[in-house]
């Protein structure tokens, strides 16, 4: 007797639980105009109540020590090394060849070590002791900038998603993150990688829907500190930038290129969302030099 | 007066009260609805501060908190009170002069009631005299889990004597009663000794104020009012910190004990984080962008 398959309805990713949008929609992405999973079609208010689980996770995350994100970072590696089966079927579900679907989730193996390894390292490399004229000691230091909202790479769904994802969260950051619209599936298990290693929840979100209909929310929520923007529709990008001024809300593009490029294995990624803050701190003046550093 | 049996209060049907909840929580309330119902929330807050760290400073803040909610958007209310520690109960009466505030004090050893009635008069005394419009004062868990309902009684009505012309609210602090049944009894010991208020709890245990436990006793005010012609006052505290919940409160009260009820001579909520979430709501019906903690005082 033949058997009718399940197909899978992919929840979305909110404060560590899967939850259904609360607005009770679905879609269904299609490869060769047959539908391969339900997806939730997300709304704004899935995307508030995301923010809201960011903010709460935000502090706790930004406040382990930094060996310790890096050791959770390389957990979800490890989690995600043992999964990789799931994430080739579902590559290849998508339409990718098997050797490609592969590559694609070794790689993005590879990545999350990559950033992992980052983690206690970059704010050395971004910190700078100041001259300046006076007896001061004047020292800058990266800040994560709080919370970040991801349109997250269109094309690659996998590979795009975990190199933005990791640059963000190494750097103390929570994020709420929209999935490709069209190849979602991977984002989802990546979603329950996390969910299993370690990862605090509401560090990362991951919601699934609509582009266009979210675009405008993204931009003009004052609880997000900066929002990312993977692609290059020139319109969508203006829009979110005259909005995020409204909160003084900073604005990154990436491309939606090639996530196999080495390029994306940059600790600048990291950069891109922290804050700068410099200390002036008064100090008796020093080795005769009159000033300070 | 005729003599109560409180070991006869009625039972609580907690499959009902559970049936009735989700009912309500899975309404939903918009637009102008929603922003007529968030101004009243604002106007029946007592916003609380009860700290062991808490200083003249902290409660001149929330003093000016509960007068200027967000000047920024003018024309909302203050809050219903403001609720503190007996011991700064002057310096809230200064603040507050001539606002329409309301000084509420919480006192008879609070939070866990564990001390002599002399000693939970003086207390009240303290309040009382440094001009609280308002006292709060917590029921003796443990003589009502002994079955003494007569010395729970007996000390309400003492203290409801020493309060003078002060409102008595009396905090049942039902996450220590145990189940529902307790809460109903509670409740009519509470009213029946004189009560002006019930109140769910003293914020400092969890679980504090549930929606549950607050519709039991609003059945309760419910049907002392139809026994008595008194209308007896509510207030859940502790818990409550979003404008959602806070609405569903207001339904409630609206579908149990009517209209009458809601304004903040019968109505409040204890809280202290709701009104910033209030204001986060407003300001995102008014604006139309969802709001930051970032940009709304913080006490």
């Amino acid at each position: 007797m033949s058997r009718i398959e399940v197909l899978k309805t992919y929840k979305i990713y909110i404060g560590g639980q899967f939850p259904r949008t609360e607005s009770g929609r679905f879609y269904q992405p299609k490869v060769n105009k047959k539908a391969i999973a339900n997806m939730c079609q997300s709304s704004r208010k899935d995307f508030r109540n995301a923010v809201v689980a960011a903010r709460k996770a935000q502090g706790g995350w930004a406040n382990k020590t930094t060996y310790n994100r890096s050791q959770i970072l390389y957990r979800i590696a490890e989690v995600l090394e043992g999964r990789k089966a799931q994430f080739v079927e579902e590559l290849m579900l998508q339409g990718t060849t098997e050797n490609a679907a592969k590559e694609e989730v070794n790689l993005s193996i590879d990545r999350m070590i990559y950033y992992a390894g980052w983690c206690d390292k970059f704010v050395q490399l971004y910190s700078t002791v100041n001259p300046v004229s006076g007896s001061y000691f004047n020292f800058s230091v990266p800040e994560p900038t709080g919370v970040v909202a991801v349109f997250a790479p269109e094309q690659s769904g996998l590979l795009g998603l975990v190199t933005q994802v990791c640059s963000i969260i190494a750097g103390g950051n929570a994020c709420v993150v929209l999935a490709s619209e069209s190849k979602p599936l991977c984002a989802i298990t990546f979603a329950e990688v996390m969910a299993t290693s370690d990862v605090p929840g509401g560090v990362v979100n991951i919601l699934t829907g609509n582009r266009a209909e979210l675009l405008t929310f993204f931009a003009s929520h004052m609880d997000v500190n900066t929002t990312l923007y993977c692609g290059d529709d020139k319109a969508a990008i203006k829009t979110i930038q005259e909005i995020a001024v409204e909160s003084m809300k900073r604005v990154r593009v990436r491309e939606d290129g090639d996530y196999f490029d080495a390029k994306h294995e940059n600790p600048y990624y990291i950069f891109d969302f922290q804050e700068t803050k410099t200390t002036w701190h008064p100090i008796e003046k020093i080795a005769g030099a009159g000033s300070g550093y | 007066m005729k003599q109560i049996n409180f070991f006869d209060t009625p039972k609580v049907d907690q499959v009902g009260i559970n049936d009735r909840i989700s009912r309500i929580t899975s309404r939903s309330i918009k637009d102008e609805a929603k922003m007529q119902g968030l101004y009243m929330i604002l106007n029946m807050i007592d916003l609380t501060t009860l700290e062991g760290a808490d200083t003249e400073d902290k409660v001149k803040h929330i003093c000016y908190k509960a007068m200027h909610l967000h000047d920024e958007y003018p024309g909302l209310p203050t809050t219903a009170a403001v609720c503190v520690y007996p011991n700064f109960v002057k310096t809230a009466v200064n603040e507050l002069k001539g606002s329409g505030v309301k000084v509420a004090s919480v006192a008879t050893a609070f939070p866990s009631g564990q001390s002599s009635l002399e000693a939970k008069l003086a207390d009240v005394k303290l309040a009382v005299e440094n001009g609280a419009d308002e006292v709060d004062m917590v029921l003796s868990r443990g003589k009502f889990h002994s079955g003494d309902y007569q010395f729970v009684y007996d000390e309400i009505v003492q203290i409801k004597k020493a309060c003078g012309k002060a409102r008595l609210k009396v905090i049942l602090e039902t996450g220590e009663l145990g189940n529902l049944d307790n809460v109903r009894r509670a409740s009519d010991i509470a009213m029946h000794a004189g009560a002006d208020f019930i109140k769910t709890s003293t914020g400092k245990i969890s679980p504090a104020a549930t929606l549950p436990v607050t519709l039991v006793m609003l059945e309760a005010i419910k049907d002392y009012y139809y026994q008595t012609g008194r209308m007896v006052g509510m207030k859940p505290a502790g818990g409550i910190s979003n404008s959602k919940l806070a609405l569903q409160y207001l339904l409630m009260v609206k579908e149990t004990l009517g209209g009458k009820w809601l304004n903040n001579t019968y109505f409040r909520f204890g809280a202290s984080s709701l009104a910033n979430d209030v204001l986060m709501q407003i300001m995102k019906q008014k604006t139309g962008n969802y709001q930051s903690k970032d940009y709304f005082s913080k006490d």
